[in-house]
């Protein structure tokens, strides 16, 4: 009987599984197979699934549109240069937080205690500025360095004077933010290089814009995806056993040797789906490309978007263009499934 | 080479003191055992020595040289962690070439070491394999080797034995004894089994919560412990204490007989090793107590005994739980 039971329930898990992934996956079988049709077979409505002619001239014509060759490569080196970038920021920091070579701090404050202190200090800096200034910090930089101070001190006092649950929570807390919140910001140090990084240090920054260039959207990508890239091989690095490091530190290790001879060949599987992730977070994402890119450093994302036009839906066109754009990622994600499923359970937070 | 001296060493993790302040010396060429029951600090103490963890306050010096802020790397000792701590993907060779690589000696003087040092602990047919294709003594003896290659100025270990299983256990016990002897260099050996302790230690360093409790040599300890802790830790089974703790006397410091004795009592257990027999009595109002009787003892549970305590062997201890000494 309970044999019995137990492959019923495997059939029904496995019937479940197969709808859900139909379900998911049928989006992505009419975008391809609309990519084939021509534009009033594919709009038309009820679609006629397979009894259409085919033809390839979207492809040609998207192709004779737009620069295909360059939007790939404009992503690789976004999604590659960041993912590098990210490893060689998260891998220290992963490190230190899991195996903390500095002891845990004796201070004992709550939390609540801190955010008391936080928000009291930008209130009363907020009181000064309104009773001395009126308020008035429009045009003047030093006001916003100020205002810029007054959040990351004691934020970052509390970070780091806590321990690594916190300091990870704050950083994974960045992502929780809708990103349309830090726009304009973004968009004003990208664009004018003004707010905060005039006449400051010895570049002069002003006429070196960050907008539509590497320059801007590699650091910014890896950014957006450092908190994960952190989290995850943090949890990678959990399981490696402390000892193994401390034997090399006492074995006369410096710590690049630490790092370079011990950690990284023993968490390559963790560091290969970390970056798996990251290049797929990369090439996928599209609100700050869309945003700040237009031409010069604009990925796949941006080239999908130019088919979605104010003239009407192309809908052959933009699938054909959404099936060349996601395309390669999709084929580097089939083949490094195992490695990928793998990557995000194994030491799955606990 | 190898002179260890702590000086008012501490250690405190947040609100908890680990250790309050201790002072030892271990001297050139000693086997020292740090023995005392789990959580007292033995290993916290010997990673303070390694540098693994840094002092709170006091000061660690290592061949005269003051090594409080050193890292443990410039230390000059070697470590045998207990889960044996192997780079599992290096080979063999690699794991016990790893210290002298980080030294930056040159490739032929590292390939004699390694084959030295392989060639001491019968490794030699396994130096191309990667750790996960040994068996436990094997991973022992490689970290043992990783550890002799640097000649350091003192070896640290561990509870290098507790996963070996009892009859290995006992096999490496002689061979690190065997190393000690050979090298003549200073080991500093943590463990919680005083069995351990009590074979291999020059002299016996016995913690308790922290706190040095006494330090001596084995016999010494087992003859004139200081307080009531060290009493109950050394020695098996463990020494009888009554008349509320004021009172020791080791169970194999009674002499058994049946008909006349200064205590009277009455057997509930025995039981057989084959050399001896340990009985355990009740003594009436002092208590329960165990006494060994050599040999096959005819003595079974309910039957009458008198015992008396051997001239010289009783140990008295105050309420503080100090041993007093007339």
């Amino acid at each position: 009987m309970a044999r019995q039971d137990a492959t019923r329930k495997k059939i029904a898990v496995t019937i479940l599984a197969w709808a859900l992934g139909i379900a998911m996956f049928f989006p992505i079988f009419w975008t391809a197979v609309a990519a084939f049709k021509t534009e009033s077979d594919a709009y038309t409505l009820p679609q006629n699934w397979l009894s259409t002619p085919w033809t390839l001239e979207n492809f040609s014509i998207v192709q004779e549109r737009s620069d295909y060759v360059r939007y790939i490569i404009n992503t690789l080196v976004i999604a590659g240069l960041s993912t590098i970038l990210g490893l060689a920021f998260a891998v220290p920091a992963a490190w230190s937080m899991a195996f903390a070579p500095v002891q845990k701090s004796t201070n004992t404050r709550s939390g609540r205690a801190w955010l008391g202190m936080i928000l009291g200090t930008a209130f009363v800096m907020g009181l000064l500025i309104y009773l001395l200034f009126g308020w008035d910090l429009t045009g003047n930089w030093i006001f916003g360095f100020i205002a810029l101070i007054i959040v990351i001190v004691p934020v970052g006092w509390w970070v780091f004077t806590r321990n690594t649950t916190d300091t990870l929570l704050w950083m994974l807390s960045t992502k929780m933010m809708p990103p349309a919140g830090a726009l304009i910001p973004i968009y004003l140090i990208f664009n004018r290089n003004g707010l905060v990084f005039k006449d400051w240090g010895w570049i002069d920054l002003t006429d070196w814009n960050l907008m539509d260039s590497f320059w801007g959207m590699v650091p910014l990508m890896m950014l957006l995806n450092l908190p994960i890239i952190i989290w995850m091989l943090y949890t990678y690095f959990k399981e490696i056993p402390m000892e193994i490091l401390e034997a090399a530190r006492v074995d006369g290790a410096s710590v690049w040797n630490e790092l370079w001879r011990i950690l990284l060949p023993m968490g390559i599987p963790g560091i290969v789906s970390t970056c798996l992730l990251n290049l797929i977070l990369a090439w996928n994402e599209a609100f700050w490309t869309l945003n700040l890119t237009n031409k010069y450093a604009a990925p796949l994302s941006f080239f999908i978007s130019e088919y979605s036009s104010p003239e009407g839906q192309f809908w052959a066109k933009l699938s054909a263009a959404s099936i060349m754009a996601i395309a390669p990622i999709m084929v580097v994600g089939w083949f490094s499934q195992r490695q990928l499923v793998r990557g995000l359970t194994f030491g799955a937070v606990k | 080479m190898g002179t260890i001296i702590l000086n008012k060493v501490r250690k405190v993790f947040g609100d908890v003191v680990i250790i309050p302040g201790a002072d030892l010396e271990i001297r050139e060429g000693e086997f020292i055992v740090f023995v005392g029951p789990s959580g007292c600090g033995k290993s916290t103490l010997l990673r303070l020595i390694a540098g693994l963890e840094d002092t709170t306050s006091g000061t660690i010096s290592i061949d005269g040289k003051d090594m409080t802020d050193a890292a443990p790397g410039e230390r000059g000792l070697a470590m045998v962690f207990q889960s044996y701590a192997l780079y599992p993907h290096m080979s063999v060779r690699d794991n016990i070439a790893f210290p002298l690589k980080m030294a930056r000696m040159p490739q032929d003087k590292i390939d004699a070491a390694v084959k030295s040092a392989a060639g001491k602990l019968n490794l030699t047919d396994y130096l191309d394999r990667k750790p996960r294709q040994l068996s436990g003594g094997q991973r022992q003896r490689v970290a043992i080797g990783r550890a002799i290659v640097r000649e350091p100025s003192a070896f640290l270990f561990d509870e290098p034995l507790s996963n070996l299983d009892a009859a290995l256990r006992v096999n490496m016990r002689v061979e690190i004894l065997q190393m000690h002897q050979s090298m003549k260099a200073t080991m500093v050996y943590v463990t919680h089994d005083q069995v351990e302790a009590m074979t291999m230690a020059d002299r016996i360093v016995v913690l308790n919560r922290g706190n040095i409790e006494q330090v001596g040599s084995p016999l010494e300890l087992y003859n004139k412990p200081n307080s009531l802790f060290v009493a109950g830790f050394i020695g098996s089974p463990k020494m009888n204490l009554i008349e509320d703790n004021s009172l020791g006397i080791r169970p194999e410091h009674i002499a058994v007989d049946a008909k006349k004795g200064e205590w009277q009592g009455t057997v509930k257990l025995s039981e057989h090793l084959g050399s001896d027999t340990f009985l355990h009595v009740d003594a009436g109002k002092r208590g329960n107590m165990t006494v060994r009787a050599t040999g096959e003892s005819g003595f079974g549970p309910g039957d009458k005994i008198f015992m008396t305590p051997e001239a010289g062997r009783l140990h008295h201890f105050n309420k503080e739980g100090r041993a007093v000494r007339s």
